[in-house]
């Protein structure tokens, strides 16, 4: 399907997708938001992960292990972030990150 | 080869009584406690005579004749190398046997005076557990197999001392006796470990039975100049008998005996006449073979034995309160038994010296305990200790009275009573070495009658004077040891001591020397005379001689100033120019770079705190920026 297609452009693409995710989770106040901005950042490596795989080593699977590790992993993460995020709502009614600064100095 | 090996009993008895009594003594009435301890002594008294009759008697002797010292039980406490190792156990000679006995017949009879004197007193039980953790102790330093077994129960001694000083913890003068003599005497036991370290330093072994044996390596190591002239064998034989000097109350560290009598009298007479104080003879007795080949350390301890006792007498003749006559006297009598020692020689009759220090202990034990028990039966009748409240009181106490005036004569040196053959001896051995200590001993002879007669009868004759209630005699328990000691004080000289007690262990044939005798005899006479006119009846004698010495009686009778000079060195001396310069130099220049460094951290801090400001993102931020710049490095770092 994505024969000749070159490896730089698949590392474009993941980059455009790694920054978008990080000023996402700078700039949101959402932590819903935030969130999500961490799965584009996870996301991102994973097309890192399998673009490499399949370009330059096609006949070994690790990098797609890899990445269903990766996606695995992230699924246990949201659901860890979410129960964290409805305990933080019922606490201060509240998921903008920026009032969340009890934990300062 | 008779079995000894039940001696550790005369030891652990004691501990045993100890641990139960102050455990569990406040459970039961304190009578309870009283009669299990003096039960226990009772016991190992038993166990003491026994003993002591098998090794002088049934015990052969070893192949050239001389008593044998053995080891009834060791036990390898801290094996630290092979070399270096700490046993603790029994030691069976002569003087460690003699030993038992004092230590337990006074014990014993204190136990027994204790349940009658301390009647009704608050902390019964807790004087009886502590009466016995000290005759525990005191057991446990004589039969020491090393020098090092001995050095831990001479501090246990100290503490039991302590505990029974400061009895009465409620009152001040008390508290501040028993941290007087605790402190006194552990600087002197500073010197004692020093002098074992070093000792053990030359000769590779604590052991006694090695250090004093015939080709013992103190005799041999060590022996080069090492400092003042003086070798490293000689300078640790004088530390070891400044433990001992410490202990046995000699000049200059004698002043903590007299306060000890803050105690209650039972104490005094135990550990403050008869068998702690004389733990720094037993000392010099014990190590006396290697200090035979010392005659610098040999000679100091004839002269500061000889000082103490002359010293001693003449505080006594001016002081009014009758423990602390005493107290002088025992610093007195335990001078002439130091000076006997430092006279003598060893082996034959050069070791004269040696066995009268070790009869005169003996003796001494005896009427020295009957003096003090005697004068708690007066306190206990008059309540009172100034002799100047007394008089005429032989009409009340019978009894005492009559033990009172045995002990009198024994320790006045007249016979038949003990003290006489005792010093006999120690005056013929200072006779045959040196006439200067000698004479101090004549001098030293007449006082000790003086002093006595002087307290014997301002207690018991002159006018009466009127009395709150009328004194009683004490009950039995008190009167029935005054009797026995009284029998010990009248027949223990009789004991054919040289055969028993030499210092090479070989029998001894000795005879009363009566060139020395008679005049000894005399001079006590003179002493007891003198003390009759003067104080017998009222009369202004006295109070005329009295301001004829003018001076030197004021001066005696602050005690030649001995403590304010003690306060004058620590407080104005020690304190003003070593502890405040260091006292300064402590709070300002060591806390003071401590403080500094926190002031700066401290400081530090609060200026970068507002860094943490609790924003999830800006710290994001940071990081993300961190690893950007990260990455920009290495990529620049990898393309050149």
């Amino acid at each position: 399907m994505f024969e000749g297609v070159p490896l730089t452009w698949f590392l474009i693409v993941s980059t455009i997708m790694f920054f978008v995710g990080i000023y996402g989770f700078l700039v949101r106040k959402n932590l819903i938001t935030i969130l999500m901005s961490i799965e584009l950042i996870l996301n991102s490596v994973n097309i890192n992960f399998v673009a490499f795989n399949k370009i330059l080593y096609p006949d070994h699977l690790e990098g797609m292990f890899f990445t269903v590790f990766v996606i695995a992993v992230a699924a246990a993460e949201a659901s860890v972030a979410i129960a964290i995020i409805i305990n933080i709502y019922r606490r201060l009614v509240n998921i903008d990150v920026e009032k969340m600064n009890e934990m300062k100095y | 080869m008779i079995d000894f090996s039940y001696t550790i009993w005369i030891l652990l008895i004691p501990l045993i009584l100890f641990v139960v009594v102050g455990l569990f003594g406040n459970r039961f009435k304190p009578i309870v406690s009283g009669v299990v301890g003096t039960t226990g002594l009772f016991v190992i008294w038993i166990l003491s005579l026994i003993t002591a009759y098998k090794y002088f008697f049934l015990l052969e002797k070893a192949g050239d004749g001389a008593f044998q010292k053995l080891i009834a039980a060791n036990y390898r406490w801290l094996n630290l190398t092979d070399k270096l190792h700490i046993d603790l156990g029994v030691l069976l000679d002569p003087i460690s046997v003699m030993m038992l006995i004092v230590i337990t017949t006074v014990s014993f009879m204190v136990h027994l005076y204790s349940i009658g004197y301390m009647h009704g007193e608050k902390g019964f039980e807790r004087f009886f557990a502590t009466l016995s953790l000290f005759s525990f102790s005191m057991l446990g330093l004589v039969v020491a197999t090393n020098i090092f077994q001995m050095y831990i129960f001479w501090e246990l001694v100290g503490v039991s001392s302590y505990l029974l000083i400061g009895f009465y913890y409620t009152r001040d003068t008390a508290v501040a006796a028993s941290k007087k003599a605790f402190i006194v005497t552990r600087f002197a036991d500073l010197g004692f470990l020093i002098g074992i370290l070093m000792l053990s330093y030359a000769t590779g072994t604590f052991d006694f039975i090695t250090l004093t044996s015939a080709n013992s390596p103190a005799f041999t190591s060590g022996q080069g100049i090492w400092f003042l002239g003086l070798s490293t064998m000689t300078w640790s034989m004088i530390f070891v008998f400044m433990g001992g000097a410490g202990k046995s109350a000699m000049f200059p560290l004698h002043i903590w005996l007299p306060d000890a009598m803050e105690g209650p009298t039972p104490v005094s007479a135990l550990i403050h006449a008869a068998t702690m104080v004389v733990a720094g003879v037993y000392l010099v007795a014990r190590m006396f073979p290697v200090y035979i080949h010392e005659p610098v350390a040999l000679d100091i301890v004839a002269w500061v034995g000889a000082f103490t006792s002359l010293f001693a007498a003449v505080i006594a003749c001016t002081q009014f309160d009758i423990k602390r006559v005493l107290a002088y006297s025992t610093m007195s009598q335990i001078g002439y038994m130091m000076l006997a020692l430092g006279v003598s020689g060893y082996g034959g009759h050069e070791g004269l010296g040696y066995m009268a220090s070790m009869f005169h202990l003996f003796t001494h034990a005896f009427f020295k305990a009957l003096l003090f028990l005697g004068a708690g039966a007066i306190i206990h009748a008059v309540h009172s200790n100034y002799m100047n409240e007394m008089g005429g009181l032989r009409k009340y106490l019978p009894i005492t009275h009559i033990t009172f005036l045995i002990a009198c004569l024994a320790i006045a040196g007249i016979p038949p009573f003990a003290g006489f053959y005792s010093k006999d001896e120690i005056l013929v051995a200072a006779f045959h070495h040196n006439k200067v200590l000698f004479a101090i001993e004549y001098i030293v002879a007449g006082l000790t009658a003086f002093y006595m007669f002087r307290l014997y009868y301002s207690v018991f004759w002159r006018k009466e004077v009127h009395y709150h209630h009328t004194p009683h005699e004490a009950p039995a328990t008190m009167t029935i040891p005054l009797i026995f000691l009284a029998i010990g004080s009248a027949f223990t000289g009789f004991i054919p001591f040289s055969k028993l007690v030499t210092s090479d262990g070989f029998p001894l044939e000795i005879h009363t020397e009566w060139n020395v005798a008679i005049p000894a005899i005399l001079v006590a006479v003179l002493g007891i005379i003198v003390a009759t006119v003067l104080y017998l009846k009222e009369n202004s004698i006295a109070k005329k001689i009295i301001s004829g010495l003018g001076g030197f009686y004021t001066a005696a009778y602050h005690k030649f100033y001995i403590d304010e000079i003690y306060l004058f060195i620590t407080k104005k001396i020690i304190f003003n120019l070593i502890s405040r310069p260091i006292a300064w130099f402590d709070r300002h220049i060591v806390d003071g770079t401590m403080n500094g460094m926190a002031y700066i951290t401290n400081e530090a801090s609060g200026r970068i705190r507002k860094f943490q400001s609790g924003q999830l993102q800006e710290y994001a931020l940071v990081f993300v920026s961190g690893a950007v710049l990260l990455v920009l490095l290495f990529i620049y770092l990898w393309t050149n």
